[in-house]
């Protein structure tokens, strides 16, 4: 069939303007037919393709985990006693169905539309950014709030710097970080992390009147001055424990809250070879390194700085970030030593941000944004040891002959 | 004196079509024998015979432009029957008939001093059977090498050590002796620890253990004695050490070839005696798998080896042919997503990583071509102190000062195969180091 329209789609055809989008769909279905022509005879199966469906794949656990606890938080709010499981699952995957089409639409769309102008071959970047963009919007963002910044993280994180490869900040992240500035009011507070409404009849019923819907960071964010923290249910006095967090099963954006799924999607992306275990060890060895230090210096007009070590590496979106957003291989170091210093201070910023900004109770996304920025430099001074190490040689040459 | 050296950072490809036989066989007599100056970057050929002239073993085929002494000689008697060129008349082959005579030049073998071993080296063809790094040229005709490295492994996928051919002590020593005279450095030997090539006087002996690319010489030289600006070595293999050896024991140059036959095409891979520059039908004839999908002669390994046709000739480094399936008639149906066992790959998301199968790789890049996207892929495979990513971005962007600082100068094409090989990017990392090379001699000669 592929080989029947194809004279559409090659130079002089109707449907030549669309050729990328038709290169597009034969490299999916097929795998291309072109050889070697210099260099290495053979090469490895591995593509880019491969390696972005497995990203897509080891975040389906997060995925699947967002959809219940969705519904849990909700089933909670109004106050349910029993807790279907399937019509949770269910209430879940309607509430982010939405989000993924849009996101996917939007972003592919522009990458097509962007790929054609250039004559490119479409990349594969955006099947994984247009994911992680549901997974770390709180479960209420309004749909054409992201359709917006999905556009504009597409267009002027990605495509205006020559596409996936290029970017120098992580497109989701800046989607997330465009929201959280740009519309503020709508972002942040107690509502938007979970679903008050019923959605095609499913989980009808009224909230509860102790319902607060903050997110554990929330909570503590507002206890400032008192000598202890307490994080408690959305709807009453009962505490989270740390193994809530572990699991999942709090208030939190949608693919986040649950460390548990975070790890098995880390224990897939590290046994594939993608993801640097550089990287996600040092983002936690950084995270429970700054949580040590603000515990020593822990003080009641900074309440997280009393949160223990396991409870900040859990919480908010501090697992996720470390995962699958610091070890976006395009945005962080290249460099082996460089990977290492660039993990530890992204977790060491991200609780920095999040123990001694009580305004902000999440620090991960700013942290991940800040050392993608810095990344180069980082990278800059690794190259230079190394050039730094030849110059040396030469000179212990020469003075060799002297 | 001896040294070891271990390479951890490499790879061993596993696949089909390896040598089971190690012994050599006569291969058919070559019905016509071709040098191809293509083969040798940096000599700056001009013909030195016309068609129809009779030449001896030794006699000069091609002479260098700047230094009339250096010379490509004919590997065999015969008769010149033809010198093909190309664009703007570039020679691109001169091509015997060989006339089974066996005479052979005859050279003054009597060597005082470095001008008498530069100039021998020169007139018998050999010094461009060498290569100089930097550049990974033939050593331009007034380099003097700090030190000569020699080669005796052969780790590339399918290779045979040539250290089972070429290992008389008593001709290697000889050899040695004529390349000490040229150097005020060391001559080092970079050999496999199996007994199968002993020590050699006068030389450095290194034993180098651990995966491909440990046979690469510009592993050994990294490892031992890295190149730094304004500094030149030699780099020869075994075989063409055991050349010099012959020349100065028997006064005339001796181009017996052993060649590895090998692929998952092959449908018996042995090891062919032969003369280099024969021809592929000579060596081929019969020993491809009949197939109706098309297949790919490679002179050389899969990693760094040269695509030729079946009308063709060996290529430099003489030492290995490989034929694979071509890859360019098969219809995949979502090969990213394949489980198939069959699928060669690195990555432990292809079960065939993790049954250690025995792969039967195609030519297909199996991949679009990308910006760099993953990191390290490069260094993974690289056992020497180089920022390859950088390096090949340095090159990309042609900015001699960083390609410089980044080493450029220690590097060869080869030592990018097995992270080309890997690259998911599919990026043309042996081309663009090459092209590299030649613009960066451009540029400062």
């Amino acid at each position: 069939m592929l080989d029947k329209v194809k004279p559409y789609f090659q130079e002089g055809g109707r449907l030549h303007a669309f050729h990328s989008v038709y290169d597009g769909f034969e490299t999916f279905l097929f795998t291309p037919k072109s050889t070697s022509t210099s260099g290495a005879h053979i090469h490895d199966s591995m593509d880019s393709k491969r390696t972005m469906i497995i990203v897509v794949l080891a975040l389906m656990p997060c995925l699947l985990f967002g959809m219940y606890n969705t519904g849990y938080q909700h089933w909670t709010a109004i106050g349910a006693v029993d807790k279907p499981f399937f019509s949770l699952l269910l209430y879940g995957f309607l509430s982010v169905l939405p989000k993924l089409v849009v996101s996917y639409a939007v972003g592919l769309g522009i990458e097509f539309a962007v790929a054609q102008w250039r004559k490119e071959e479409i990349q594969e970047g955006f099947l994984v950014t247009g994911i992680l963009i549901p997974l770390i919007c709180p479960v209420e963002t309004p749909i054409w709030m992201i359709a917006v910044a999905t556009a504009f993280s597409v267009i002027f994180v990605k495509e205006v710097f020559g596409g996936t490869g290029y970017n120098i900040f992580n497109v989701a992240l800046v989607t997330r970080a465009f929201l959280f500035f740009a519309y503020p009011a709508q972002m942040s507070g107690d509502k938007v992390f979970i679903g008050t409404d019923a959605i095609a009849g499913l989980g009808e019923g009224t909230v509860v009147d102790s319902f607060t819907g903050a997110t554990p960071l929330g909570q503590v964010a507002l206890q400032a001055g008192e000598e202890s923290v307490t994080i408690t249910s959305t709807v009453g006095a009962d505490p989270i424990t740390t193994s809530d967090m572990f699991f999942g099963l709090i208030p939190g954006s949608f693919g986040e809250t649950s460390t548990l799924c975070i790890l098995i999607g880390a224990a897939i992306l590290l046994v594939a070879g993608i993801a640097s275990w550089r990287i996600i060890l040092s983002v936690f060895a950084g995270g429970a390194v700054m949580s040590l230090i603000a515990n020593a210096f822990s003080s009641p007009d900074y309440p997280a700085s009393m949160l223990s070590v396991a409870d900040q590496l859990c919480l908010g979106g501090f697992a996720f970030a470390a995962v699958f957003m610091a070890t976006d291989p395009v945005t962080a170091c290249r460099t082996n030593i460089g990977k290492y210093i660039y993990g530890f201070l992204i977790g060491a910023i991200a609780i920095i941000i999040r123990v001694y900004n009580n305004g902000y109770p999440e620090g991960a996304m700013l942290a991940v944004l800040l050392m993608n920025a810095f990344a180069p430099l980082i990278d800059w001074c690794v190259v230079q040891s190394n050039i730094r190490r030849r110059l040396r040689r030469v000179k212990l040459n020469n003075s060799d002959h002297e | 004196m001896s040294q070891n050296l271990t390479i951890r950072k490499g790879l061993d490809i596993k696949i089909a079509g390896g040598l089971t036989d190690l012994s050599p066989v006569d291969a058919p007599l070559s019905a016509s024998v071709a040098v191809s100056p293509d083969d040798f970057i940096g000599f700056v050929p001009k013909s030195a015979v016309k068609e129809g002239d009779t030449v001896k073993a030794g006699d000069p085929l091609l002479f260098d432009k700047r230094d009339n002494l250096m010379k490509l000689v004919a590997p065999v008697a015969g008769k010149v029957t033809a010198i093909v060129r190309g664009e703007r008349r570039k020679i691109l082959r001169v091509v015997i008939e060989p006339d089974h005579s066996g005479d052979a030049a005859i050279f003054d073998t009597k060597v005082n001093n470095a001008d008498d071993a530069r100039r021998l080296l020169k007139i018998s063809g050999l010094w461009a059977l060498m290569r100089r790094r930097p550049f990974d040229i033939v050593p331009n005709p007034d380099i003097v090498p700090r030190d000569i490295f020699v080669s005796a492994l052969d780790s590339a996928p399918l290779a045979v050590s040539p250290a089972r051919f070429y290992a008389d002590a008593k001709t290697l020593e000889a050899a040695v002796a004529l390349l000490s005279l040229t150097t005020k450095g060391n001559v080092y030997i970079g050999r496999r620890n199996d007994g199968l090539l002993p020590d050699i006087k006068g030389a450095t002996m290194v034993d180098i253990a651990g995966p491909h690319p440990a046979g690469n010489v510009g592993v050994m030289i990294a490892n031992i004695a890295p190149i730094n600006k304004g500094e030149s070595v030699w780099t020869l293999d075994l075989s063409t050490l055991w050349r010099i050896g012959r020349l100065m024991l028997s006064s005339s140059v001796d181009f017996t070839d052993y060649v590895a036959l090998t692929g998952s095409e092959i449908a018996q891979p042995k090891v062919l005696k032969t003369v280099i520059g024969a021809s592929i039908a000579s060596l081929t004839d019969g020993a491809i798998v009949k197939a109706e999908y098309h297949q790919r002669i490679i002179s050389g390994n899969v990693l760094t080896g040269v695509k030729v046709d079946a009308d063709d000739y060996i290529r430099y480094p003489y030492r290995q042919i490989t034929v694979i399936p071509e890859g360019d008639d098969v219809d995949e149906f979502m090969g990213w997503a394949s489980l198939s066992p069959k699928k060669m790959s690195e990555s432990r998301t292809f079960p065939g990583k993790l049954f250690g199968s025995v792969f039967r790789p195609d030519a297909r890049l199996l991949g679009g071509r990308r910006a760099f996207i993953m990191s390290g892929e490069y260094e993974r495979y690289m056992p020497m102190d180089i920022m390859a990513e950088y390096l090949l971005k340095a090159i990309i962007g042609k900015d001699i000062e960083q390609m410089e600082k980044l080493g450029i100068y220690e590097v060869a094409p080869e030592d990018f195969a097995l992270g080309e090989y890997a690259d998911t990017s599919k990026i043309e990392a042996q081309k663009i180091v090459r092209e590299g090379l030649d613009y960066l001699r451009k540029e400062i000669e």
